[in-house]
């Protein structure tokens, strides 16, 4: 008899794949997604659209011509006029009153007075700038030569590389990138054990509710049953991350023009200087290739926690109080590779690294670090090995499931069981 | 005797109860073999254990011969008491799914499937879903998933529950047409007149334990009891005096008469026609046979009384 995996799978992943409600969140995510992305530029696009005009009473003399307007502040210098004409003037949004002492005593004599309550964003523009103003001045009170070139040479802006020096070549690796590749790593097995893992809880119920179990069990062995749902639903996934990964990846083409002239996307020098740095191919190769390892597994891993659990019940109500079982150990998965990161090699780091409720997170913060081949070798065995074992498990389960008044399955009953050929 | 399928000494526990004790039947090769009892008598637990979805505490089954085995169950269509349909699905390609799970090619299951679905009248379905159908439309497609890969023992359980009487007509002549072509049928029913229908031998279970097993004709003679049915012209107390147990029936204006005697014996049957015969005018003469219904009924009251009996005792 064939194994009926294949069957099993194709029908899986073609269940969900022409379902509406796929099509839509494969489609709306995106969308979400870049609505969010674009959300804060749109914010400020509409907001704080025109420009306010602060009307500047200088006193002193010496802050006012070093007052810089931008796009949305215009610092007007309101020579002759006094507090209450200008207080009567509609063209003024705010009026900037700097008494004499300013240079001295900032405090006391600089006031804003506005219509209303100003934005946050006006108020420190407002503030910044007066107080650069008062600096420069201060600055130029003490008469040194070529100061502006002086701070410009003092100023430090340095990334520093990371050697281990443990390896036969210099190769640099970094600890930013390394703890950004993991966060993100961490967080897409997050959410794709949450979605994905889920999916195939409901899909093992599925058969309960359609009284199709007995029929299906017939057909074909738990095992491979159990099997087929995971990998469908991990196509299912894939299928769904790559259209988005289109679909973002597009829009954002597009889009990256707005972004570059936004003066916030100006490239965190530490990043790019970290990228810089991972200059060993081989290593980047190898470091993704073993994140894709543990990827894979800690989706089987819990998938399987997820089907165990879908084989237990007999309705999504009692699986829902149950699911907290697969998602805690996931987060503390998570709370852990934070830890590691700070200390990799710690004790901790690897025993986190060889139980594979924690393996898969854990090991991706570690990875970057470089973690003896043994160990990883050593954390990727025990992780599948469990998979396999807990998928059994749940088959057996499933099967003794469909006796709503069976035994409880002892120990020895599922030795029995597994020998029943 | 060639049986296809033996179970010996079957014994199951569940945690508050023994759902069989010691049964044991063997199922002839080529015959509709009807597994009868009341609910929760352990038939579908025994189903289940043939069906290899369960293991026996003990006791063993055979399969042709020899030890029951996994893969010996791509020979045997099961269609079970408790049957749904993945809802979501269209009917075509479900049937599709389960036909090539039990081994058959795509072009090969979707063809036989076809021939199916036109002979049941229910080709126009194949691609509505399965939530349209209506409860026994959905039947009709089980019964073809379970028979589609021509397995050489079939197991319906319960096969007939949903079915308004044409349908289940249009099942009974399918399954013994199946019978004809050299299956061998199981089913397990509380229908007694479809029992007598189809069923070539029965095993009558009850509380866990086989009470009663063998060929449907040899057990409806057992049970008859000697009881006969005479057709007669005559006066309605002519009878009286022959010396048997005779119950008057109904009589017509005309003179037509029936009566049931109940004989002691077999061998009485000559002496009463004779005494019969020469009080009235005897017009026929038949055995009456009971039905399954009510062997069934007095069957499974021996049964709980002797039971019950025994827990007295003890």
């Amino acid at each position: 008899m064939k194994s009926g995996l294949s069957i099993v799978i194709s029908r899986e992943y073609l269940e969900r794949v022409k379902r509406k409600s796929f099509i839509i969140s494969t489609l709306l995510v995106p969308v979400l997604m870049i609505a969010l992305m674009f959300a804060p530029a749109l914010i400020m696009l509409f907001s704080d659209s025109e420009s306010k005009t602060v009307a500047v009473l200088d006193d002193s003399g010496v802050v006012a011509p070093r007052l810089h307007s931008n796009d949305e502040i215009r610092f007007v210098i309101a020579g002759g006029e006094s507090l209450d004409s200008a207080r009567v003037n509609d063209g003024y949004d705010a009026i900037l009153v700097i008494g004499q002492n300013a240079v001295e005593k900032p405090q006391e004599s600089v006031t804003l007075y506005s219509h209303g309550s100003l934005t946050m964003a006006t108020d420190q523009y407002v503030s910044s700038q007066v107080c650069d103003a008062i600096e420069d001045v201060r600055l130029k009170a003490y008469n040194i030569e070529n100061l502006d070139r002086i701070l410009r040479e003092v100023e430090v802006d340095m990334s520093m590389p990371v050697i281990d020096i443990d390896k036969a070549e210099d190769t640099a690796t970094s600890s930013v990138l390394s703890y950004i590749l993991a966060l993100v790593m961490d967080m897409m097995l997050y959410m794709f054990i949450l979605i994905y893992g889920q999916m195939v809880m409901t899909s093992i119920i599925e058969e309960k509710t359609n009284r199709v179990l007995e029929l299906v069990v017939s057909s074909v062995k738990p095992q491979w049953l159990m099997l087929g749902k995971i990998i469908g639903v991990g196509l299912v996934a894939i299928t769904q991350i790559l259209i988005w990964a289109a679909i973002i990846g597009l829009c954002s083409a597009f889009a990256m023009p707005v972004f570059a002239a936004m003066p916030e996307a100006a490239s965190e020098p530490e990043l790019t200087g970290a990228l810089a740095q991972l200059t060993d191919v081989g290593f980047i190769v190898s470091l993704v290739v073993y994140m894709l390892l543990f990827f894979i597994g800690g989706y089987l891993f819990y998938s399987a926690i997820f089907a165990a659990i879908g084989s237990a019940v007999d309705n999504i109500q009692d699986a829902s109080q149950l699911t907290s079982i697969a998602t805690m150990p996931v987060i503390i998965g998570i709370v852990a590779s934070m830890a590691v990161i700070n200390n990799p090699t710690s004790d901790m780091a690897f025993w986190l690294s060889i139980v594979p409720f924690t393996s898969p997170m854990t090991m991706m913060s570690r990875l970057p670090f470089g973690v003896p081949a043994w160990e990883t070798i050593l954390s990727l065995v025990v992780l599948y090995i469990s998979f396999m074992l807990l998928l059994w498990v749940c088959a057996k389960i499933y099967r003794v499931g469909i006796f709503m008044y069976g035994k409880k399955p002892s120990l020895a009953e599922i030795i029995r069981w597994a020998r029943y050929k | 005797m060639d049986n296809i399928l033996t179970a010996e000494h079957i014994t199951k526990d569940f945690t508050n109860h023994r759902a069989l004790d010691d049964v044991s039947i063997a199922v002839p090769r080529g015959k509709v073999y009807g597994l009868l009892g009341p609910n929760g008598a352990g038939k579908t637990t025994l189903i289940r254990i043939i069906n290899h979805i369960t293991a026996p505490d003990s006791g063993i089954v055979t399969f042709d011969g020899h030890l029951l085995t996994a893969a010996d169950v791509v020979n045997i269509g099961y269609l079970p008491e408790e049957r749904g349909l993945y809802k979501k699905m269209k009917v075509g390609e479900q049937a599709l799914f389960f036909a090539r799970l039990k081994g058959l090619g795509r072009k090969e299951a979707e063809e036989s499937l076809r021939q199916w679905f036109d002979r049941l009248d229910i080709a126009e379905w194949w691609n509505k879903k399965v939530e349209e159908l209506s409860k026994g439309m959905a039947q009709k497609v089980q019964f073809i998933v379970t028979v589609l890969h021509k397995p050489s023992l079939l197991i319906f359980d319960e096969p007939f529950s949903g079915f308004d009487p044409i349908n289940a007509g249009i099942l009974k002549r399918e399954i013994l047409r199946l019978r004809d072509e050299g299956a061998t049928v199981i089913f397990s029913t509380h229908n007694m007149s479809s029992v007598e229908e189809l069923c070539d031998e029965i095993s009558l279970i009850n509380r866990s334990h086989n009470i009663l097993s063998g060929p449907v004709r040899e057990i409806r003679e057992r049970f008859s009891n000697n009881r006969y049915e005479l057709g007669f012209v005559g006066a309605p107390d002519a009878l009286d005096g022959c010396g048997f147990d005779v119950e008057l029936g109904a009589i017509n204006p005309d003179g037509f008469a029936t009566a049931t005697v109940t004989l002691p014996a077999a061998d009485a049957v000559r002496p009463f026609l004779a005494a019969a015969n020469q009080a009235v005018e005897i017009n026929s003469f038949r055995r009456l046979l009971p039905s399954m219904d009510d062997i069934f009924v007095s069957a499974v009251e021996a049964s709980n009384q002797s039971a019950q009996q025994q827990t007295k005792e003890r």
